[in-house]
């Protein structure tokens, strides 16, 4: 099996004033193709920067990631920033919704950076939307929304372009558990009829759950591992 | 254009704050469009002048008279083909401030010397023929409904009868069209002879003459030759082309050009303070959004271009605004600017001005969303 994420090596260290603190300890992973990972660990064990390493936001200090196929530690900013419009679907834990535009026009947005005409993107959205059951919630702001709802709008937003893989930084955060429930269904789903690899950083074993694999982390390596029986 | 909504939604996710600028975007702009409006008609006023034609008037002042026995002196110099003469009457309607561009004239020269008004041949002979007659501009009988045959009665406030009124009463005999432009068909002349008799004071003189000369490119020596006939008299001349005149006359005002570009460039300076504060801190407010747009493959550039374009938007709107405000309001001042229609190339300087200030004043804000690291501004740090 092919894998949508393999990473070799991989530190990642800041630079705090004077300090330099490494936060990845030459870390190796392997995300299989169709894979629906789990992420948990301490706060502040590295899960949101490997996410991040993962999802191209940022850039190792050194190691080899290629994700998707693409060595993307040696990418270029502005060849990232089209890397990641191609392949990498974001679902961050505050939704990160543009509260001035309407449901679909958020959605709209990963399209606007393709060359699909007005016709295709609304097509697209109104597909995406479908699938998040908010068809009948396009037209409203996040304001008008709950924030499940405004979970969906930012996942159907993630799927809109056909990603190769989706990257959600605590989905469920935020949501009380019946409504977690719904999203976690949905990421699910998407794992499973669409065939999406899914990384999912939680904090929550209910929500890790849903996931076919969990890995543990702990001051910047991997742990231990659950494979889902 | 698919980037409109985004862009068109920036601009206003702080209702009041962006209403606030377009406010004092538009007004700056409605102030450019009236002074810069009246500024291109002086100067179109100048631009227009005839090149051979001169101005003979007193060293002293504009209104010091002259002996109309200077004409034919004048006449004597070599390279004057023509000269004729005319006086700043200072007619109203009704009341000063309806002021009338009036002039008694030699009825038998000064048309020859103005080929631009088109006055048909029997309306001419017929103001020579009326001693009250008067010859009027199609724009100024439309103005107070005047035809050929109505008497009229134009006051001012300069000459007195020698009844002691200031009443003069004339007979429209003639209506002259402008070559050019209609508009400027605004005049109102009448027979010298006809004012000489009347007047109380100043018999025999005039307020300037006009002349033609063969070379326009000798204006300069044929000036000197006018004004040396009549060095050491008592009413020395000072003779100058009609565009020295026309500036001489627009001097009285003050220097128009530069109080006007001293007005419109600390307008202009003040905007870019306020428009790049607006920027500034619409900018800071939405660094997470624009840290998500880059999430999802925005590039840098592309950032930057979209801050640049909310503030071309903000700026090209509200001015545009501003000067089709001053464009509708430009027929309330055309007593001051003479003309009736905002020139057309204010609106080009005026959106290039409208850019200009958008770059200026949202480049730094636009660099800084350029720069932004995702991770970091995602993370709120
Ligand atoms: N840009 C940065 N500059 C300096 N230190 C950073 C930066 N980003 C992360 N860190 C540090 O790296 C460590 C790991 O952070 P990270 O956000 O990956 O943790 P996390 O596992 O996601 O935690 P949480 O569960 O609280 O979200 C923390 O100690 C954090 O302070
Ligand atoms: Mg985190």
């Amino acid at each position: 099996m092919t894998s949508a994420v393999s990473i070799r090596n991989v530190v990642k260290s800041y630079t705090r004033g004077k300090q330099n603190v490494e936060v990845l300890h030459a870390l190796n992973l392997d995300v299989p193709e169709g894979e629906f990972l789990a992420l948990m660990g301490p706060s502040g064990s590295g899960k949101t920067t490997l996410l991040n390493l993962i999802g191209g936001l940022d850039q190792p200090t050194s190691g080899e990631i290629t994700v998707a196929g693409e060595r993307v530690d040696q990418l270029s900013s502005s060849a990232l920033s089209k890397w990641r419009a191609r392949h990498v679907g974001f679902v961050f834990q505050f939704y990160n919704l543009m509260p001035m535009l309407t449901a679909e026009k958020n959605v709209e947005l990963p399209l606007l950076l393709t060359s699909l005409s007005g016709a295709e993107r609304k097509q697209r959205v109104a597909a995406a939307l479908e699938i998040v059951g908010l068809s009948d919630r396009a037209k409203h702001k996040p304001s008008e929304l709950s924030g499940g709802q405004q979970q969906r709008v930012a996942i159907a937003r993630a799927l809109v372009s056909d990603p190769t893989i989706l990257v959600c930084d605590e989905p469920t955060g935020d949501l009380d558990r019946a409504t977690a429930e719904e999203v976690l269904g949905l990421l699910q789903t998407l794992n499973r009829t669409q065939k999406k690899t899914i990384v999912m950083v939680t904090h929550d074993p209910k929500a890790a759950d849903h996931a076919s694999r969990t890995l543990h982390m702990d001051k910047g390596q991997l742990v231990s591992e659950t494979v889902k029986s | 254009m698919k980037y409109f909504p985004l862009v068109w939604a920036g601009l206003w996710r702080k209702r009041t704050r962006t209403i606030f600028t377009l406010l004092s975007i538009l007004v700056a702009f409605l102030l450019f469009g009236m002074l810069q409006g009246v500024n291109s008609a002086f100067s179109s006023a100048m631009e227009n002048s005839n090149v051979n034609r001169m101005y003979v008037e007193s060293r002293v002042s504009m209104i010091e008279p002259l002996p109309i026995s200077y004409m034919q002196r004048i006449l004597s110099v070599p390279g004057v083909t023509g000269t004729s003469f005319g006086v700043w009457f200072g007619g109203y309607h009704e009341e000063p401030r309806n002021f009338i561009l009036s002039f008694p004239v030699d009825a038998e020269t000064y048309f020859d010397l103005f080929p631009e008004y088109l006055l048909p041949k029997d309306q001419l002979a017929a103001l020579k023929q009326t001693r009250n007659g008067a010859v009027i501009g199609v724009a100024l009988a439309r103005k107070f409904n005047w035809k050929i045959g109505d008497t009229v009665v134009v006051p001012t406030t300069i000459w007195t009868k020698k009844d002691g009124t200031q009443d003069w009463s004339f007979q429209v005999v003639g209506i002259y069209d402008h070559a050019e432009d209609t508009s400027k068909a605004n005049s109102f002349f009448f027979n010298f002879e006809y004012f000489d008799e009347m007047r109380a004071f100043s018999l025999g003189t005039t307020s300037w003459f006009v002349v033609r000369v063969a070379d326009p490119t000798k204006t300069a020596q044929v000036g000197e030759a006018i004004d040396a006939l009549f060095l050491n008299s008592p009413d020395e001349t000072r003779t100058q082309n009609e565009k020295e005149y026309a500036q001489a006359y627009f001097k009285q005002f003050g220097d128009i050009n530069l109080i006007i570009n001293g007005i419109v460039g600390a307008v202009f300076f003040t905007l870019l303070f306020l428009t790049g504060n607006t920027m500034m801190q619409s900018v800071r407010e939405r660094i997470p959004e624009l840290a998500v747009l880059k999430t999802l493959g925005f590039t840098n550039v592309g950032v930057v271009a979209l801050v640049i374009a909310e503030a071309a938007l903000l700026c090209l709107v509200s001015g545009g605004l501003g000067l089709g405000l001053a464009a509708a309001l430009f027929p309330a001042i055309k007593d001051i600017s003479t003309v009736t229609a905002m020139p057309l190339d204010v609106v080009g300087t005026g959106a290039i001005a409208a850019l200009a200030l958008a770059v200026v004043a949202s480049l730094p804000p636009a660099l800084n969303a350029g720069r932004l690291k995702i991770v970091d501004a995602l993370a709120r740090r």
